[in-house]
């Protein structure tokens, strides 16, 4: 009896209330499934066809124009033989007669009715809330209105610091107005973030201009004729050009509600997304299921999906409810949280605070399983964690190491770069759509996809709020191997600045920028003085753009390449003097003796790199002790070469095939002083039993009976990486310059702080390899300019013994008791 | 009593870093920012005794050196996401001169 074909020879009519994500996406479901089954009639009141109302945001920040946000342009619904009414608005239901009427007095009749009203935004039920200047942040008419007021200048404030919120907020500030955002809780975004991770958001947005009011309760808004101000419980006022409300959104329900179907705070609806009358179908920001509304794309196309299986008579699929993860789109901030994050008692956390890259993730587990997370500042491992969560794995394997992601190499880096590669096929790649990876890869293999737009067309991944452009970006390249060629995504070296570590060393050297402050000035740094993070990388890329002319700033180094010692944890130093190949004498072991007594040196102690390390000096004393001792600076303490490690070789030992150690001395002196981006570590062995360890070096080198095998990309330390063979070479000379070339292409190359393993990683061996061995002349190149580079540098520890550096050794003054 | 124990020229501090005063209430660090102004707080990081004269100073900023840690020089506070406080000491600049004031010093 409820066949809606089976008695009538017309086609079935099918009415849409609600021409939305929620409402459209069912209906491409639908035609996808029985093409042929209805006649559609869909009935929106907003003035325009389908959009994607998730990057308003982009829009409202000028990132985007409004033209592409389109999803489905009016071509669409022609060609499928809907009939559209933009701009109508619905306002009754007659379920006796089965029709529709709307506000202009039209009626349509249904045999089948879907419901996809969405929601509105909440308006705070305090005096002025119907004031000109109050707006809300909702669709594109409110885009269009905020936009508008933002010619105007002046201060906007935004009650409200959740997601939309934030979005908002970042928007107008974008446009140039002065914003504030006032939130009632004691951080921002409450409901994804604890209060550390609150607190590292607050901040990045204060970076960007975004003022905050933090536990302020809103009472009243000021205001004759248009708004003036806010004023809050505690009396407190702020004065506003434009106030938006974004406390939250609530379903749109009243016709439902009126033509007498259930509803609480949305309309009610079963596993197959029935309302009360199983005529009336209903999905999106309107409904509850199982107790549960939802504000996210994510959940809503699920409902779409199973709502069309059963409009298309199919009848197989249920909806159970989703688990949702959510991200913010504001440029440059990286967020990501899911389920339970917060914690507390009964569950494990697992947490990683890097303060000096914005970086926090916190896991959280119940019988070794996810149950939730946050991850800011470095979101890659967010799609993987998500799987985790969803399937309910169980993680003791490795637990420990769960805020690394699924692969994890080398000490420092994060290798990004490859997650989406590695990934299960079953994975979740966009978490909007709910595609996994496995049918990205096969529709990028099956039906040839060159580009993003393309996938995005055939698969809808990436294709809403683009947080996961990146990882589709990572599949296409692994998939097309060499064809695809994208510029890579980019991410802001720090909250100083929105541009990426390649951008702001093509403008050193293309504008010739030879010191830190003068990059800051020409690229705008939010802050003239910079921060932690960003001083020393500009510095070093100065450094490496213009060795000559380059301004080398003592105060964007750390301090222990300021001090040119390691401090330790007391403020004490430590020296380490250069002992080339790890090879002394008994008159230097006799001078560094004296030495170490003469100071009432605290500790005496072999390095890890075959050196001897005098600990617990104080600074006033480190010149005295550099010119008693007579000996170069070993730069243990730099992003630079540390050691190169020997073993015995053929002038002593009885396997030895090639005299590791006067390779080793010769190495070290030819290398020494060089910066890079971070530490490099060099090791030579006498045969292949390795007693120096080659094979976990930066840059390693193994003695063969027919000469040298060179090894790259080697790491010891927190994560332990076998390095790569290079390859294999006669002579020391032809070492020499696989070294410099090796090293220099990773100097120039490499991030800052990047080291050798995840950069050979990133960057490829295949690709080292063809610029380093493969073609001579660049081979030479990179060699000669390592060269100089290293001509133009000078031993710190004798600079400062003759009083030409000064590394402000004694304290500025004495002031006696 | 307190005394204001000249320090010196400005020059003698390095822009966007800092030195230290020994004194009988132990190190101060004197820190310099991009603007040419200077602040005086205590030299020991509220999270484990870094020397904060050794740290970057941006605007009203000082990162210890030791982990990172950001101190807010107006408000001797520890910023977000962590807490802690140092103590803060008056300081003058007058014709490039620096000077320090102190409690309980002779002058
Ligand atoms: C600025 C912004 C940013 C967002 N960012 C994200 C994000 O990053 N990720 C994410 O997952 N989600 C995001 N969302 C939420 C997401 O956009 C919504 O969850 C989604 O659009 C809801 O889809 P829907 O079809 O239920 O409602 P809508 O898309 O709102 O569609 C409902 C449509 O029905 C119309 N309508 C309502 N009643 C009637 C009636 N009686 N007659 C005729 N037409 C009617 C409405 O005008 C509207 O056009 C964001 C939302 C906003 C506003
Ligand atoms: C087949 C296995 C090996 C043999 C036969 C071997 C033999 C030797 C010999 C003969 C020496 C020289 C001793 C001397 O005269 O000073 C030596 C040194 C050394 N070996 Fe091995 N070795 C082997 C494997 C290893 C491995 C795997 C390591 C470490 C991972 C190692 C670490 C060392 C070290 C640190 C030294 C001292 C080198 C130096 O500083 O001079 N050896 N080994
Ligand atoms: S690596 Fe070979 S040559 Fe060197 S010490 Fe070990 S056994 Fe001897
Ligand atoms: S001592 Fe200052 S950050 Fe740790």
């Amino acid at each position: 009896m409820m066949n809606p074909v089976a008695v009538q020879h017309r086609k079935a009519r099918l009415v849409v209330v609600g021409n939305g994500m929620a409402g459209i996406r069912a209906v491409e479901e639908l035609l996808k499934m029985a093409p042929e089954l209805y006649e559609i009639t869909v009935f929106g009141d907003e003035p325009h066809p389908n959009y994607n109302r998730i990057l308003l945001t982009p829009v409202l920040a000028g990132e985007m124009a409004l033209e592409e946000t389109i999803l489905n342009p009016l071509d669409w619904y022609a060609e499928h033989g809907i009939t559209l009414h933009t701009g109508s608005r619905v306002t009754a239901i007659d379920r006796v007669k089965r029709q529709v009427l709307t506000e202009d007095g039209y009626s349509a009749p249904y045999d089948r009715l879907l419901l996809a009203t969405g929601a509105a935004a909440t308006i705070a039920p305090i005096p002025g809330n119907h004031l000109p200047g109050v707006l809300r942040y909702r669709d594109m008419s409110d885009v269009e209105q905020l936009t508008r007021s933002s010619e105007l200048g002046g201060e906007a404030v935004v009650i409200g610091g959740g997601l939309l919120g934030l979005e908002v907020a970042h928007g107008l500030r974008a446009r140039g107005m002065g914003v504030t955002v006032v939130h009632r809780r004691a951080w921002p975004l409450d409901k994804q973030l604890d209060a550390r991770g609150g607190a590292l958001l607050q901040k990045a947005m204060e970076d960007r201009g975004v003022r905050f009011l933090l536990g302020k309760e809103s009472a009243e808004i000021l205001g004759d004729t248009h708004v003036t101000g806010l004023r809050f419980a505690d009396d407190s006022e702020i004065s506003a050009d434009v106030l938006v409300m974004t406390i939250g959104i609530k379903p749109r329900i009243a016709i439902a509600q009126a033509a007498g179907l259930q509803c609480e705070t949305g309309i009610l609806v079963n596993d197959t997304l029935q309302t009360y009358d199983p005529r009336i179908y209903a999905v999106g920001e309107c409904v509850q299921h199982r107790g549960q509304t939802y504000g996210l794309v994510a959940p809503l196309f699920e409902q779409a999906k199973v709502a069309a299986n059963h409009l298309a008579e199919y009848g197989r699929m249920r909806y159970q409810g989703s688990v949702t993860s959510t991200k913010l789109k504001v440029t440059g901030i990286e967020l990501f949280s899911a389920g339970d994050f917060m914690g507390g008692e009964g569950y494990e956390e697992v947490t990683l605070l890097d303060g000096s890259q914005g970086i926090y993730k916190k896991v959280i587990l119940q019988d070794n399983k996810v149950v939730g997370g946050l991850l800011y500042g470095d979101t890659s491992i967010g799609p993987w964690l998500f799987q985790l969560m969803r399937d309910g794995t169980d993680v003791s394997a490795f637990r420990d190491n769960i805020v690394f992601g699924e692969t994890h190499l080398g000490d420092s880096g994060h290798a990004g770069e490859n997650q989406a590669s590695r990934l299960a096929d079953g994975a979740e790649i966009c978490g909007c759509n709910g595609v996994a990876k496995g049918s990205i890869v096969r529709a990028i293999r099956e039906q040839g996809l060159f580009t993003l737009e393309k996938v995005r067309k055939c698969t809808k991944a990436s294709a809403s709020c683009g947080s996961c452009t990146g990882l589709v970006e990572q599949l296409l390249a692994s998939t097309l191997g060499g064809f695809y060629d994208s510029s890579p995504q980019k991410k802001a070296l720090c909250g100083c600045t929105d541009f990426s570590h390649q951008e702001i060393r093509d403008a050193i050297i293309q504008q010739k920028l030879l010191s830190v402050r003068q990059t800051f000035a020409c690229l705008d740094w939010r802050h003239p003085g910079g921060c932690a993070t960003c001083r020393p990388a500009v510095n070093y890329y100065v450094r490496t753009a213009w060795p000559a002319e380059g301004l080398d700033d003592a105060q964007s180094r750390f301090i222990n390449e300021r001090a040119h010692a390691n401090i330790q944890k007391d403020g004490t130093y430590s020296v380490i003097p250069r002992i080339y190949g790890g090879v002394t004498s008994p008159a230097e072991l006799k001078r560094i003796a004296e030495v170490a007594e003469r100071h009432n040196v605290p500790m005496v102690k072999f390095t890890g790199g075959q050196r001897l390390d005098l600990l617990g000096v104080k600074k006033e004393d480190l010149p005295q002790i550099w010119a008693e001792l007579g000996m170069p600076s070993g730069h243990a303490y730099g992003k630079a070469l540390r050691t190169v490690k020997s073993c015995v070789g053929t002038e002593f030992c009885r396997f030895g095939v090639q005299d590791s150690t006067r390779l080793a001395i010769e190495l070290e002196r030819r290398l020494e002083r060089m910066w890079a981006p971070h530490k490099v570590k060099l090791a030579v062995s006498g045969c292949p039993r390795n007693c120096s360890e080659s094979t976990i070096k930066d840059f390693g080198i193994i003695g063969v009976d027919s000469g040298w095998e060179l090894y790259v990309g080697g790491n010891g330390g927190m994560k332990v990486r076998a390095a790569d063979l290079l390859c294999k070479v006669k002579t020391h000379e032809e070492v020499l310059e696989m070294a410099k070339a090796f090293l220099q292409m990773y100097r120039e190359d490499a991030q800052y702080l990047e080291r050798t393993a995840p950069w050979v990683e990133r960057v490829g061996l295949d690709h080292i390899q063809a610029v380093v061995v493969g073609d001579r002349e660049s081979r030479q190149q990179l060699a000669a300019r390592m060269d100089f580079a290293l001509s133009q540098e000078k031993d710190p520890w004798a600079e400062a013994v003759s009083g030409r550096l000064d590394i402000h050794a004694a304290p500025l003054r004495r002031v006696p008791a | 009593m307190m005394e204001w124990l000249a320090l010196g020229s400005i020059a003698e501090i390095p822009a966007l870093g800092g030195r230290y005063v020994d004194t009988p209430q132990g190190q101060i660090a004197i820190l310099r920012n991009e603007n040419d102004e200077v602040f005086a707080v205590s030299n020991r990081c509220p999270h484990r005794g870094g020397p904060l004269s050794e740290g970057f100073v941006s605007g009203k900023t000082v990162f210890c050196p030791l982990h990172n840690w950001q101190i807010d020089l107006e408000k001797g506070e520890a910023m977000a996401p962590d807490h802690g406080c140092v103590k803060s000491f008056p300081v003058r600049v007058e014709d490039q001169q620096v000077w320090l004031g102190l409690e309980g010093v002779a002058p």
